[in-house]
């Protein structure tokens, strides 16, 4: 029989009701029920979760690394965008 | 607390017992695999629930102790009894075989202890009841975990098919113990510490049957075989097994560990 | 040190020439990257004799894992006590999903996990030595817990600042689930040290035979090992062989005591002027012999690992089998 490697699934936790799911790691698996189950049986056996995805590997699209400059330095002088940004008088700061 | 340091009827120690060791036999066997499962995956899976298995059983056997009143605790009852004593299915103490062995007796014993947690949440024994509410979530998880595995197995390869029929048809015999009363069981209904096995069996098969059928599996007919675990009567598996978990309180008597 | 005991000459083919495929401008981005602290991921650009020490790096180290379950895991069902038998199949357990963890940092440079098993089980990829020596008794589990596990430690945190961003954060989940391994098993050594004589017998013996292999873990000397700059620079290799080796026998001898054991080296003795313990010199010799093949259990180690692998090939596939008909 021809041996095929289960697929490798991404794992995503949320720690507590309240917070985003977080990558945590990877599992394999031969099929998307299974790899939550192994999730649940690799990641969260310290009380780690409450909630987990698994995404399969293959269809996470990731931005070039390559084209780091042009998508994310651009974000670099808006810089109107923080708060901080403004001097606002004492009285009114907490603003 | 003061209730059950009072001597118990030798049925309710028994009823608890039983279900200690059936915890405690399988989680023996369960943890066989820590090491050797046929992915990393599974073999955390499988120590996982070798781990449920194991607490269950230490919750279990200390009521079951302190029921009896004679100052037995988790490890006297799990290392200083013989064979007789054990009061467990031979389910349970078979050896595993293959994955396929192993997942199918998971998922048959996983689906008696849902439904049988479920009624225990009831249980005039207070300690029993709340063993039963954390153990319950352990034994949903079990089912599903080898349910799914069973279906996978019997509806997976042609070799995958024929091990996962060869198992069932090994093991179904033995199934037919849970639902044969004891003493035990009417004692145990009657004063609603928890309901006789055989009043589970009925929702037990509406529980596999579809299972096994969705794993394309063929049920075996029930035949006139009995296993005795539950009395003290065990296959010739069990004295290896105790030999080999009982080892070191044997050879050592007395000692602190 | 699952790493560190094979960093020797005979495991680093590759040399120093990057091949000729490799882009100074990305290299200089790459270097500047390194030196200012900071993490590479999966996808950015690397020099490929740094995606392959680290590949080897790893996968040594996930490998050392998983053969690591095995020694302990000869207890597992013989555990004296249904506390301990929990506490052990937790950490022999744990030691699986650090393997987990280390296969999946790895996979991210471009090998399959199974790429890595097979190398494994077929003798060419390495692990520690210190997993092909027999477990004899029950001490030994204890045992192993206080000196592999703790001189384990010692190497594994420096690693989790590394500069390879899936292999720190590996590390950071290891360590974190490491911290309860040294400390049980050194808990289970006082229960067997306040206890009967033959139960101290038993501590003392494995204790006997599990020293000097433990600080042989950490490898050669530096003046005998190849190891390069690069991997200091790169920071999967922080502290030398040598350097380690001598905080984990300054932080041991006084456990020793504490536990009432004796460390089985005559010229074990605090040094004044060095600030550290003189400890006897190292039979090499052994190390050696272990490593490359006929140590007690390197045999029997592999032949486990093998028969779990080839029995569990039908489970494999028909999961896949199962998958692949459900799929549409
Ligand atoms: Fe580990
Ligand atoms: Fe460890």
């Amino acid at each position: 029989m021809e041996r095929k490697e289960w697929p490798l699934w991404e794992v995503f936790v949320r720690s507590r009701n309240g917070l985003d799911h977080k990558h945590c790691g990877s599992v394999h698996a031969p099929d998307a029920k299974l790899a939550l189950q192994v999730a649940r049986d690799v990641y969260t056996r310290r009380q780690e979760g409450v909630s987990l995805w698994v995404v399969k590997a293959e269809h996470i699209v990731a931005s070039d690394p390559d084209a780091k400059p042009e998508l994310f330095d651009p974000a670099e002088d808006k810089i109107y965008r923080h708060p901080t940004f403004y001097k606002l008088p004492d009285e009114v700061n907490h603003m | 607390m003061t209730e059950q340091t009072q001597q118990a009827s030798p049925e309710h120690v028994e009823y608890v017992l039983r279900m200690g060791d059936n915890a405690l036999i399988l989680g023996q066997r369960v943890s066989e695999w820590c090491g050797h499962a046929p992915v990393l995956e599974e073999d955390m899976a499988l120590a996982n629930m070798a781990l449920d298995l194991i607490g269950q059983a230490r919750m279990l056997l200390t009521h079951a102790g302190r029921l009896e009143g004679r100052g037995r605790d988790e490890d006297g009852l799990a290392f200083q009894r013989n064979e007789p004593h054990f009061r467990n299915l031979t389910l349970c103490e078979l050896p595993n075989d293959d994955f396929a062995r192993t997942m199918v007796r998971n998922y048959l014993f996983s689906a008696f202890m849902v439904l049988l947690w479920e009624r225990l949440l009831q249980s005039r024994d207070a300690e029993l009841a709340a063993i039963a509410g954390k153990s319950i979530k352990e034994a949903r998880y079990h089912v599903r975990h080898a349910g799914e595995w069973v279906l996978r197995l019997g509806d997976g390869t042609a070799e995958s098919h024929a091990r996962t029929q060869r198992a069932l048809d090994y093991l179904w015999p033995y199934t037919a113990e849970i639902f044969a009363d004891t003493p035990a069981d009417a004692v145990a209904e009657d004063a609603r510490v928890g309901p006789a096995w055989s009043t589970l069996e009925q929702d037990w098969m509406a529980m596999v049957v579809p299972v096994l059928e969705a794993a394309t599996l063929s049920l075996p007919a029930r035949t006139p075989f009995r296993s005795h675990g539950k009395v003290g009567r065990h296959s010739e598996h069990m004295g290896h097994l105790l030999a080999e978990m009982q080892y070191m309180q044997r050879v050592y008597p007395g000692a602190n560990w | 040190m699952y790493t560190q005991a094979l960093d020797i000459p005979q495991q680093q083919p590759e040399g120093n020439t990057p091949p000729a495929a490799e882009n100074p401008v990305y290299q200089a981005e790459f270097d500047a990257k390194i030196d200012a602290g900071g993490f590479i991921e999966p996808k950015d650009w690397m020099p490929e004799s740094y995606r392959k020490t680290l590949i080897r790096q790893i996968s040594q180290h996930a490998h050392s894992e998983i053969v690591g379950m095995l020694p302990e895991g000869n207890w597992i069902t013989r555990a004296p006590t249904l506390k301990r038998k929990a506490i052990l199949l937790a950490k022999v357990q744990d030691e699986g999903g650090h393997g987990l963890y280390l296969y999946a940092a790895a996979e991210t440079l471009g090998v399959s996990r199974d790429e890595l098993t097979e190398a494994l089980l077929s003798g060419k990829a390495k692990y520690s030595s210190i997993f092909n020596y027999p477990t004899l008794s029950w001490a030994d589990v204890g045992v192993i817990g206080w000196l592999v596990d703790g001189a384990a430690i010692m190497n594994q945190i420096p690693l989790c600042k590394c500069s390879y961003g899936p292999y720190a954060r590996a590390m950071v989940r290891v360590c974190k689930e490491e911290s309860f391994h040294q400390r049980q098993g050194y808990d289970a050594l006082l229960q067997l040290m306040s206890g009967t004589q033959e139960q101290r017998d038993m501590v003392q013996d494995a204790v006997n035979r599990w020293w000097w292999p433990s600080i042989m873990m950490f490898g050669p000397h530096d003046k005998d090992s190849v190891h390069s700059g690069q991997s200091a620079r790169w920071g999967i290799k922080r502290i030398s062989n040598d350097d380690l080796r001598q905080k984990f026998v300054d932080a041991t001898v006084k456990q020793a005591e504490v536990l009432g054991v004796t460390l089985p080296d005559p010229e074990l003795k605090w040094n004044e002027a060095r600030g550290h313990y003189d400890f006897g010199a190292i039979e090499w010799d052994d190390f050696w012999n272990v490593v490359n093949g006929h140590g007690d259990c390197n045999v029997d180690r592999l032949a486990a690992r093998n028969k779990a692998w080839n029995d569990g090939a039908w489970v494999r596939e028909a999961a896949m089998a199962h998958a692949e008909k459900h799929a549409a």
